[in-house]
């Protein structure tokens, strides 16, 4: 082979002094890693490695090393290891580069250069051990205008009728990964942890597992270009509907799950062939304009006796502002923008690490739309795709957004590591894995309790971070730019942001 | 900080303005003497249909052209003058003016704009120019009078005590989030409605993006003037009540609704889903006035004081007991509402 092999990424040592010859890393290791060797455990393949982290985690003697190799490259600042790697292996393969998880470009964030602010003096903080602080939003349609009558005697009779909306005791719901892209073990620990938070999960596009039934009331159920699992049934047991149009780590492409992951299980829970690929494509092929997107809202609405709200989701792009103005006259309840930092079982690497913009711009963008054309509070907007910490929800909802959806800080809180490589299959943590010696790794009971201590423990930290700027109660900080200043940022972006800088 | 009081006659008897400026001077504590204003109503019976606009020229020669001509695009001038002021030790900025207005809604685009429609128009155009003229009162048969200043020099500058008005509203300011100035000083207005404020809004970034949505223009560098806004989005063009616009902007927690009767928390979450952005957040203690009524109310956990006091056929709101009793010193029924809890007066008359 001309090109041979690229320099190794990562380099696995084990100290023979600490190492008590237990074999758990070579139990652990789904890639390959360690062997065992008469009586001793030598590292066999450190080029397999992933940094997944598991047989790290589960070494009693804490003998196992793992280093970034420092690169074999001559360094350059412009041909950097990914883009000579990849053109390796293209060269060799000829084929689109497949990835997991989240893009690995280092744009700069931009909620990091974004700062909250506090109160002092003037007007007080508020203590949120002391006082109420009201984290419950609302998601669905609200009316413009509430047309009350009042008689003399002090009755109030209410004439609007509000539409079903769902109910959050927490702004944080966990966003959709569907049962193929995750393992059912996976999905159940998520589901049970945002049944006790008094939150919602999304399903995916893989249908709902019989076993989720118990949790149904509490999952957003997804329809997808693929239509996978979707029947009256599956409509009728989610608490709202998701019409999924794109998904921010592969905005303008459809989804693929490759046929290894498709078991059983899973093929009847799509309802597809067992080991075939599930191919969701890029477009739904009965919708080719917006008139289009508001029949299908309508027919799901009409099939489920208008008792659901229906969401759209979109990849955050740069029209997201016009498209959503579109969604909230399609008669959808909520839009679901989701930004290029969203992870993904799998997408075209391509696709994962440069197409899109951040959900910052885009919430911020469209709620100006929508406020510009008067409709913002008639429908709610989720912002999900890169929310790693509580800031960044504080943050969002100040842009605009009513609520979010996480993804990879719900799987890292049941152990993930981030390393990227959900696309294989053989996810050593069980989560984005069908493999049954994997995914009982899992323990759905546990999870669930380090989900919901996530999502406690974020919901806390907002509650302080409203008590700080004075505020009890969630919709005084949605959308309030006032809260929030720009850390060197420039102007164009502070504008499109609605933002002024700090010190202002 | 900040010192409010408000009183309204329910027979339309008319006060003169003399012991509401002693009232407001009482509380001279809670100013820093940058800014204090008053708002009378029933003061111009002889133009009682024609809206008072009170506008400060930066400079009347340059400034007032213009917007005579604007108003006459409008509808008719059936007077104007010059507020009269007086020596009172206020370095003059603006030149006070009042002009009485009567729209013309057959010059109107649609044909549902109404008269109200128009003058709020005016005012926001107006305002939003920053062009050295700004309305800073806009309502019927009632004025505001303001500037940057002790109450007493405030009032000395206008000859407050020279008005009758059966309901008046006072403000002596303490300013923190923006610096003093003549419009920045309270009561704000817009049309029949006005507003005094002891507090700040944090929730104001909110409640003014969604006030700004239905055509409002924030322009006062304050966040005092969305509850103007708000008032008579909720009230004038929504439909709803004064006791039910105050639930909106200052609502029940969830805890407390859930806890209500069905019908009732319908009500409540109904109000609160709907009007979520109008919710007023921070430290408040409001007065709102418009022709016929007066409303006080707190934020939800009161953080800023409210006092009542009924006497006779009067209502009075203050932040301060005395500043009551310095008006009406017999007065026994004084109570303190509830956070949240809107207090109402209404002339019967
Ligand atoms: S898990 Fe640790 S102690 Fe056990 S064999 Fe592997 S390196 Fe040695
Ligand atoms: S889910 Fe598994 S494979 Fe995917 S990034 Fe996390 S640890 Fe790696």
């Amino acid at each position: 082979m001309s090109i041979g092999s690229v320099p190794l990424r990562f380099k696995v040592e084990i100290d023979p002094e600490r190492c008590m010859k237990c074999g758990r890393c070579v139990e652990n290791c789904s890639y390959g890693v360690f062997r065992k060797e008469s009586d001793n455990i030598v590292v066999a393949n450190s080029r397999a490695c992933v940094a997944c982290h598991r047989c790290l985690a589960f070494c009693p003697r804490d003998a196992i090393d793992i280093y970034e190799k420092p690169t074999d490259y001559r360094t350059h600042p412009v041909w950097t290891r990914e883009v000579r790697e990849a053109v390796f292996n293209q060269a060799k393969t000829g084929r689109i580069i497949v990835a997991g998880m989240g893009n690995v470009l280092p744009y700069p964030s931009i909620f990091d250069r974004l700062v909250l602010d506090a109160c002092q003096v003037t007007n007080p903080s508020i203590d949120p051990l002391r006082e109420p602080m009201e984290l419950r939003t609302y998601i669905g349609k609200k009316p413009a205008a509430l047309s009350v009558k009042e008689k003399p005697n002090g009755d109030a009779e209410l004439l609007t009728k509000l539409a079903p909306n769902l109910k959050l005791e927490t702004p944080i719901m966990i966003g959709h990964m569907s049962y193929g892209a995750i393992s059912l073990n996976a999905q159940t620990a998520l589901a049970k942890a945002v049944t006790k938070m008094g939150t919602f999960l999304g399903t995916g596009e893989g249908g709902l597992h019989e076993s989720l039934y118990p949790y149904q009331d509490h999952m957003i159920v997804q329809v997808a270009s693929g239509r996978f699992g979707v029947d009256i049934n599956y409509l009728e047991r989610g608490a709202a509907i998701e019409i999924k149009i794109g998904q921010g780590a592969k905005p303008g492409i459809g989804g693929h799950l490759p046929g290894e992951k498709v078991c059983a299980d899973v093929s009847c829970t799509r309802m597809i062939p067992e080991g075939s690929d599930a191919i969701s494509p890029a477009p739904h092929h009965d919708i080719y304009s917006i008139e289009d997107l508001k029949q299908l809202v309508h027919s799901l609405k009409e099939a489920t006796e208008w008792k659901k709200p229906v969401f759209v989701k979109i990849a955050a792009v740069h029209n997201s502002a016009a498209i959503a103005a579109g969604i909230a006259r399609s008669g959808a309840d909520a839009v679901v923008i989701d930004g290029f930092r969203g992870g993904t079982g799998a997408a075209p690497r391509v696709f994962r690490d440069h197409v899109g913009i951040p959900v910052e711009a885009a919430v911020a963008s469209v709620d100006a739309k929508l406020r510009k054309q008067g409709v913002r509070n008639e429908v709610s907007i989720i912002a999900s795709g890169g929310i790693r910490q509580s800031a960044d929800i504080a943050k969002i909802i100040c842009l605009g957004a009513d609520a979010v959806y996480i993804g990879t800080s719900a799987l890292v809180a049941m152990g993930c590591r981030v390393c990227g490589t959900c696309n294989r299959g053989t996810c050593a943590w069980g989560i984005a894995t069908q493999r049954p010696e994997l995914t009982k790794r899992l323990d759905p009971e546990t999870n669930a309790v380090q989900v919901a201590n996530l999502i406690h423990a974020w919901t806390d930290e907002i509650a302080e971070l409203m008590g700080a700027a004075g505020i009890n109660s969630i919709e005084s900080l949605r959308g309030n730019r006032d809260r929030l200043r720009g850390y060197m940022l420039d102007e164009g972006l502070l504008n499109v942001l609605d933002v002024k800088t700090v010190g202002a | 900080m900040c010192g409010i009081i408000g009183v309204i006659d329910k027979r339309r008897q008319l006060m003169d303005g003399s012991k509401i400026r002693e009232s407001l001077a009482l509380m001279d504590e809670r100013g820093s003497g940058e800014g204090a204003g008053y708002a009378a109503y029933g003061i111009y019976p002889e133009f009682a249909d024609a809206y008072a606009l009170h506008v400060f020229f930066d400079n009347v020669r340059e400034n007032k052209p213009a917007l005579v001509q604007e108003l006459e695009k409008w509808g008719r001038i059936v007077h104007d003058e010059p507020i009269p002021i007086y020596e009172a030790g206020i370095k003059k900025v603006h030149t006070p003016w009042r002009f009485f207005f009567k729209p013309d809604v057959t010059k109107a685009q649609e044909s549902h704009t109404s008269a109200d429609d128009i003058v709020m128009r005016l005012v926001m155009n107006t305002n939003s120019a920053r062009k050295g003229s700004l309305i800073f009162s806009s309502g019927k048969n009632m004025g505001v009078f303001k500037a940057s200043g002790w109450p007493e020099e405030v009032a000395n500058l206008y000859r407050i005590q020279d008005y009758k008005g059966y309901l008046w509203l006072a403000h002596n300011r303490y300013p923190t989030n923006t610096s003093g100035w003549w419009g920045g000083a309270h009561p704000f207005n817009l049309l029949d409605w006005s507003v005094v404020h002891n507090g700040e809004i944090t929730s104001y970034g909110t409640n003014r993006r969604y006030i700004e949505s239905y055509g409002y223009d924030c322009t006062m560098y304050t966040d005092t003037e969305v509850v103007a806004y708000l008032v008579d989005l909720l009230v004038r063009k929504h439909g709803l009540s004064e006791k039910l616009a105050v639930k909106a902007l200052a609502p029940p927690f969830w805890d407390e609704i859930d806890a209500m009767p069905a019908k009732e928390q319908e009500l409540n979450r109904a109000l609160r889903l709907t009007y979520g952005p109008a919710l007023m957040n921070g430290p408040f203690a409001i007065c709102v006035a418009t022709a016929d009524t007066l409303i006080g109310f707190t934020d939800r956990i009161k953080l800023r004081p409210l006092v009542t006091g009924e006497h006779n056929d009067r209502l009075y709101i203050s932040s301060e007991e005395a500043a009551i009793r310095r008006i009406e010193p017999e007065i026994e029924d004084v109570r303190m509402p509830k956070a949240g809890e809107p207090v109402i007066g209404r002339v019967i008359a």
